[in-house]
């Protein structure tokens, strides 16, 4: 009925919703030919203190350094000492070693989740390099990499994924949201998005202080959605404050594609061109690449060239977290099909052709890694695993609320320290 | 009277002492910290050059600089956000919200983020912040310039909520928000901006002019949170009350002829507890007014602490006066507000028990 009244004496076109859809789902043969991936070393390196306008061939560009031939080419070769390289390829490698461990701690019960970065190892590490130490990251949740090429003990990590007694949050933190003040990383939170116009104001501020540290944030390309994007981006602009945008386009949040977050009509990275800033698209799994762009966007904020927005093309490889079936929604085939490959294979075999490494080290290399987490998670586990004692004193769980405990929370504190001994009597813990 | 007249003589002596109404006894507070305090910065929509809608930050980006007060786009995620990150870095920055209403679109940076950085980061990280926004209906703001949504921030852990009801409160409480290290909204109850209200709508606007709450101090002073003060001592009923209500209860009292203990809380959180429950159990009777919608609104929170607390004390049922629970209507405001008929209708069904 409603529709027929609709329809009756119009002629005006039909309206159409599109709904984005995925190039494969579950079964589907994944093919990656209609990416434009251009040739390593093609891409203008314009001189950091550029107009932001300047850029923006490079937001529908792709920024390459390592080709076929596992050489570095072009312009934005970073020409990193193989020492460096070698560092990275290690710090890369203790990621994934780390990712691994972790997953299976999760799966034997040791905490209630966990979250890999496989395949992104290199947009956490080689930009954390390409970083001064006392520049402020703001990280989402798949930049274990920032930490870890920060010196963060393992140890530390895994207490704050066990939320064991040494959790130095005091059990009060999902698990793998970390913070460490003294490495500068900005505490995670759980809401997406949230950490960019944090980063922008940590940005504005340094600024306002004449101080010269910059800040640099990561969010997911799904979470560009989120108005704290935009705010941040004006903010940033307006303001012209130093801060890096680091858009992790690993093609998935959660089951939804990027589509959902507006990738049919743009790139991630042309988003900056909107804002007037600075915006470069880069092979994500190309550590070399990232390296270089991270470098660029620093410099530049360092000299008063304002923000920059990096647009990290990269894939997740392995599922969003623990509670996660990527096979539920996507082609199994896509991982092996990406054709950036993987960026840790990418500088093995770059250090290799520059003779600066070879598969005995690599071997030696990777077991090295395995057992300095398995070390790290041992000393771990003898602090206490996720739910096995209640770790720690009650009264904590109120402290932090404020810089003072109020009355109210004073009470309720004493009510739990009183629960506490009734319900677990035999437990001799405040 | 006589402890606000204590604080005051502590504070400064009698020189240096100024008339002031509550917007210049705001723009007072802020100057002062901008001064001593190179950390304290000044940003939202229209609050520079300007001096922001209702003038409260007038003269101070022409006094401190362009870096230390400035406007921003107008992005309430984005404010209430780069403070989250300024207060990171170590500043102290006091963002304004031009309405109350505009707050929600910065909500979950103020709920999420400022209010639980300290817990989440276990002390590594704090958000430092004060943000002041004018609250509160009487001026003919319509729905969206009128909301008083203060039990939206009681609700959250992690954040205090500060109302004062006098120029002298106003600049000695919004001092001690900018000194504190936890997250802080400062709600100005505009209705009161330029002269306290009696509720007779119909009645010409009183000026703040020959009060002593307008007497502020040009200097330094702060209010310690968490302390009501005793607008006037009483045995007949308590009324607890802020902001603009905190006036208007005063004057149906007064018109009344009824001996009330009426308790301005000042800071909802934290929440002066021993100063209610003292009141309370001397007069055994209490009377919670606000201006915000009933149902779930701060007055809920009070009436529970009132009978838990002195269920023993009580002589009658505690009772609500409040805003209804609808949007505030234009047209009719005077139908909305809730003045003296209420507040009388109240306190004798109160007295009558
Ligand atoms: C504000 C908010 N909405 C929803 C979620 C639930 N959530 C957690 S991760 C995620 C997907 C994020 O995807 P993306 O930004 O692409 O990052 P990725 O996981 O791919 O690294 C969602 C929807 C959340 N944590 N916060």
């Amino acid at each position: 009925m409603a529709s027929d009244s609709h329809e009756k004496g119009r002629n005006r076109p039909k309206l159409e919703l599109h709904v984005p859809q995925p190039h494969y789902r579950p079964g589907d043969t994944a093919d990656f030919s209609h990416l434009n991936i251009p040739a390593a070393g093609d891409q203008p390196r314009p001189d950091e203190v550029c107009e932001a306008r300047e850029t923006y061939p490079l937001c529908d560009d792709l920024i390459r350094v390592l080709g076929d031939d596992d050489r570095a080419h072009g312009p934005w070769d970073p020409r990193l000492h193989a020492d460096t390289l070698r560092k990275i390829l290690r710090e890369m490698a203790l990621v994934r070693a780390f990712d691994n461990r972790m997953y299976r701690a999760q799966r034997q019960g040791k905490t209630s989740f966990y979250m890999k970065c496989t395949g992104e190892e290199a947009t956490s590490v080689c930009a954390t390099h390409a970083l001064a130490a006392d520049d402020m990251i703001f990280p989402s949740y798949r930049q274990q990499g920032c930490l870890i090429a920060r010196g963060y003990k393992l140890t530390e990590m895994i207490n704050q994924i066990y939320s064991n007694k040494a959790d130095k949050l005091k059990g009060r933190q999902l698990p793998i949201m970390y913070c460490s003040k003294r490495l500068n990383f900005f505490s995670i939170s759980g809401n997406l998005a949230t950490q960019l116009p944090q980063a922008t104001g940590f940005a504005m501020a340094s600024a306002s202080k004449g101080d010269s540290r910059i800040a640099a944030t990561w969010v997911g390309e799904g979470s560009t959605a989120e108005g704290d994007f935009h705010s941040a981006l004006t903010f940033a602009t307006v303001y012209n404050a130093p801060v890096i945008f680091n858009v992790i386009n690993n093609q998935w949040a959660i089951s939804s594609f990027s589509g959902f977050a507006g990738a049919e009509r743009a790139n991630f990275a042309a988003r900056a061109i909107g804002y007037g800033i600075a915006g470069l698209r880069v092979d994500g799994n190309d550590p070399l690449a990232v390296y270089a762009a991270e470098r660029w966007a620093a410099d530049r904020a360092r000299s008063n060239g304002g923000p920059t927005l990096i647009e990290h093309f990269t894939y997740r490889a392995e599922g969003h977290s623990t509670s996660d079936d990527p096979s539920a929604y996507r082609s199994a085939e896509e991982r092996e099909e990406w054709p950036l490959g993987d960026p840790v294979n990418r500088l093995r075999k770059h250090l290799v052709a520059l003779g600066e490494w070879d598969d005995e080290r690599q071997q030696a290399m990777d077991e090295e890694q395995d057992a300095i987490v398995r070390k790290a998670q041992k000393d771990a586990e003898a602090n206490g695993i996720l739910g096995h004692g209640l770790h720690h004193p009650f009264h904590t769980m109120f402290e932090d609320v404020f810089e003072d405990l109020p009355w109210h929370l004073e009470e309720q504190a004493a009510q739990a320290i009183r629960e506490r001994q009734i319900k677990w009597p035999e437990d001799k813990a405040e | 009277m006589s402890a606000l007249m204590d604080e005051k003589a502590a504070a400064t002596s009698q020189d240096g002492v100024r008339h002031m109404n509550m917007i210049e006894a705001i723009n007072s507070a802020l100057d002062v910290m901008l001064a001593r305090d190179p950390d304290v910065i000044l940003l939202g929509e229209d609050i520079g050059y300007f001096g922001g809608v209702f003038r409260c930050t007038a003269g101070l980006q022409e006094k401190h600089g362009t870096t230390r007060v400035f406007d921003t786009p107008i992005s309430e995620c984005g404010i209430i956000g780069v403070a989250v990150g300024m207060g990171a870095y170590g500043l102290r920055p006091v963002p304004e919200i031009q309405f109350a209403d505009y707050i929600y679109p910065g909500l979950d940076q103020l709920i999420s983020e400022a209010a639980r950085l300290r817990y989440r980061s276990a002390g590594e990280f704090i958000a430092p912040m004060t943000v002041r926004s004018p609250f509160g209906g009487g001026i003919f703001g319509g729905q969206t310039h009128s909301q008083s949504p203060e039990s939206i921030f009681t609700h959250v852990s992690g954040l205090k909520t500060v109302i004062p009801a006098t120029p002298y409160d106003a600049k000695g409480l919004l001092i001690s928000c900018i000194e504190d290290n936890d997250p802080v909204i400062f709600f100005e109850p505009k209705r009161i901006y330029n002269g306290p209200f009696d509720g007779y709508y119909d009645k010409p606007a009183k000026s703040w002019k020959g009060r002593d709450e307008a007497q502020v101090p040009e200097d330094y002073y702060s209010i310690p949170l968490g302390k009501a003060r005793t607008v006037c001592e009483g045995d007949a009923l308590t009324v607890l009350a802020y902001g603009t209500m905190v006036h208007v209860a005063e004057s149906v009292c007064r018109d009344k002829g009824v001996d009330a203990e009426i308790l301005d809380l000042r800071t909802l959180v934290p929440l002066d507890i021993e100063a209610i429950e003292a009141s309370v159990e001397k007069t055994g009777r209490c009377l919670i007014v606000h201006e915000a919608t009933r149902t779930s609104g701060f007055g809920a929170e009070l009436s529970a602490l009132v009978t838990e607390r002195c269920f023993y004390h009580l002589e009658a049922p505690v009772e609500r006066v409040t805003g209804f629970d609808t949007p505030y209507p234009h047209s009719l405001e005077w139908a909305y507000f809730p003045g003296p008929v209420r507040i009388g209708e109240a306190i004798d069904k109160i007295l009558s028990e």
